[in-house]
C-alpha cells in the first residue's frame, strides 16, 4: 500500500433506485467526513437517483444497464483500483449505515493489515436484532463459514465493508454478481487474505423497503451455498501464498 | 414403433431444415448451429436403423426399443442445453466486464471534461 501516512481513500456507494435516501446518505457523508470522496454507483435506477445524488455532492458512476448488487459493486471497485485508492469502503444507499463508523473502520484496516473489515452488528452485544427468518440465515451462514475461514464470522451478510488495495486488486477481477457479501469472503480466504470485524450498529433504512421475501430468501440461502462451494471448488492456478 | 421411428425421422429432419435457414439468414451463428445439427444426425441415424436402436436399447437393458429412443433423445438434447448453459454464462461475463468498462470510460471522459473546463485545473 502506497502512502500510507496519507491513504487515497474512497467510499462507495451502489445504489438502484434509492432517490428516497440517497441525497441524505451522501449529505451526512460529506457532513461527517468532508474531506472523503464519495462515489456513487448507479445500476441504472429508473428513478431520480443518480441527479439526486449528485445534487447532494457525490461523483456518480452510471452503469448502462442493471447489472445487480455484485456487478454494481465491482464496478466501483475496479474505478477505485485504477484511479490508485488504498482504501475503499461500501456503504449503502438506504441510509443504514452510519458514517460516523467509517473512521474506526478505516483504523482496523491500516493498523491490523487486515485485507477487509466488516461493521459487525453482532460482534460486540449491542442489542441489535434483525428479523427473525434474518437471523436464522445469518446463524446458519455462520456455521456454515467457521470451518471454511477457520474462525468465526459474526455477520457475514453485512454491506458495510472496507477493503484495502489488495483485496481491490482481487474483487476488480473476480467478485460475486449476486449476494456478494458471503461469497467475497471464501474469495478472500482462498488467496489467504485475512478479514476483522468492527462493532457498529445499523439503523432502519430511511426509505424504500427490503425487497426480500421467503421466497428469495430461499433461493438466497441456497444460491449462496453454492456459490461458496462454487469458489471452494474454483481452480484459480496455485494458491497464493503472502 | 414404425410410426414412432418415422415421426423422429420427420423431426431430425426438420429440425436439420430449420437450423439450416436460420443459419442462411444470420440469425443463428454457424458455430452454434453445429451442437443442433449433430443433435439432428445422430436422432436421425437411429431413427433410420432399426437394428441399431434394438442393440442399443438390449445393451441399456431396455426392453421396449421406442423407451431407449425417447432416453437417447433427452440425453442428446441436454448435451445441447447444457452446452447453450455454458454459452449463456460466458456472455454474461463479458456483457459485465463490457457495461462495467464503459461506465467506466464514459466517468473518465465525464472527468476529464470538467478539468478542462476547470481553468486552473485540478
Amino acid at each position: 500500500v502506497s502512502a500510507q501516512s496519507n491513504p487515497k481513500v474512497l467510499v462507495i456507494i451502489p445504489a438502484y433506485n434509492e432517490q428516497g435516501a440517497i441525497g441524505s446518505v451522501v449529505q451526512e457523508l460529506r457532513e461527517t467526513l468532508p474531506e472523503m470522496p464519495v462515489l456513487v454507483i448507479d445500476d441504472c435506477s429508473e428513478d431520480a437517483t443518480v441527479d439526486v445524488a449528485r445534487q447532494a455532492g457525490a461523483r456518480v458512476l452510471m452503469l448502462p444497464h442493471h447489472l445487480g448488487l455484485g456487478g454494481c459493486v465491482q464496478a466501483g471497485y475496479k474505478l477505485a483500483f485504477e484511479l490508485g485508492y488504498d482504501y475503499v469502503i461500501r456503504i449503502d444507499g438506504d441510509g443504514q449505515h452510519d458514517p460516523k463508523f467509517i473512521p474506526r473502520m478505516l483504523d482496523t484496516l491500516i493498523k491490523s493489515g487486515s485485507e477487509m473489515v466488516i461493521g459487525s452488528r453482532f460482534v460486540e452485544s449491542s442489542g441489535q436484532t434483525t428479523h427473525f427468518a434474518r437471523a436464522i440465515g445469518i446463524r446458519f451462514f455462520r456455521a456454515v463459514l467457521r470451518p471454511i475461514l477457520g474462525r468465526p464470522v459474526h455477520d457475514p451478510t453485512s454491506g458495510f465493508v472496507g477493503v484495502n488495495r489488495s483485496a481491490l486488486g482481487v474483487f476488480s477481477k473476480s467478485f460475486p454478481l449476486e449476494y456478494p457479501e458471503i461469497e467475497a469472503l471464501v474469495v478472500l480466504q482462498r488467496r489467504a487474505f485475512r478479514f476483522e470485524e468492527v462493532p457498529c450498529t445499523m439503523r432502519k433504512r430511511k426509505a424504500g423497503k427490503s425487497t426480500i421475501t421467503p421466497l428469495k430468501s430461499l433461493y438466497y440461502i441456497f444460491h449462496v451455498l453454492l456459490g461458496v462451494f462454487v469458489n471452494i471448488l474454483k481452480y484459480e492456478g496455485r494458491r497464493r501464498r503472502r | 414403433m414404425d410410426r414412432l421411428l418415422g415421426l423422429v425421422t420427420i423431426a431430425s429432419l426438420c429440425l436439420v431444415g430449420l437450423v439450416l435457414y436460420y443459419v442462411r439468414r444470420a440469425h443463428i451463428r454457424v458455430e452454434y448451429s453445429v451442437s443442433w445439427f449433430l443433435a439432428a444426425v445422430a436422432l436421425l441415424a437411429l431413427a433410420s436403423s432399426r437394428g441399431a436402436l434394438e442393440r442399443l436399447s438390449a445393451a441399456l437393458g431396455i426392453e421396449y426399443a421406442p423407451v431407449a429412443l425417447l432416453l437417447v433423445i433427452v440425453f442428446v438434447f441436454s448435451l445441447v442445453l447444457f452446452r447453450l448453459s455454458i454459452i449463456i454464462s460466458n456472455l454474461k461475463d463479458s456483457n459485465i466486464a463490457l457495461a462495467q468498462r464503459v461506465a467506466i470510460l464514459e466517468f473518465q471522459i465525464h472527468s476529464l471534461h470538467e478539468a478542462q473546463q476547470t481553468p486552473a485545473g485540478r
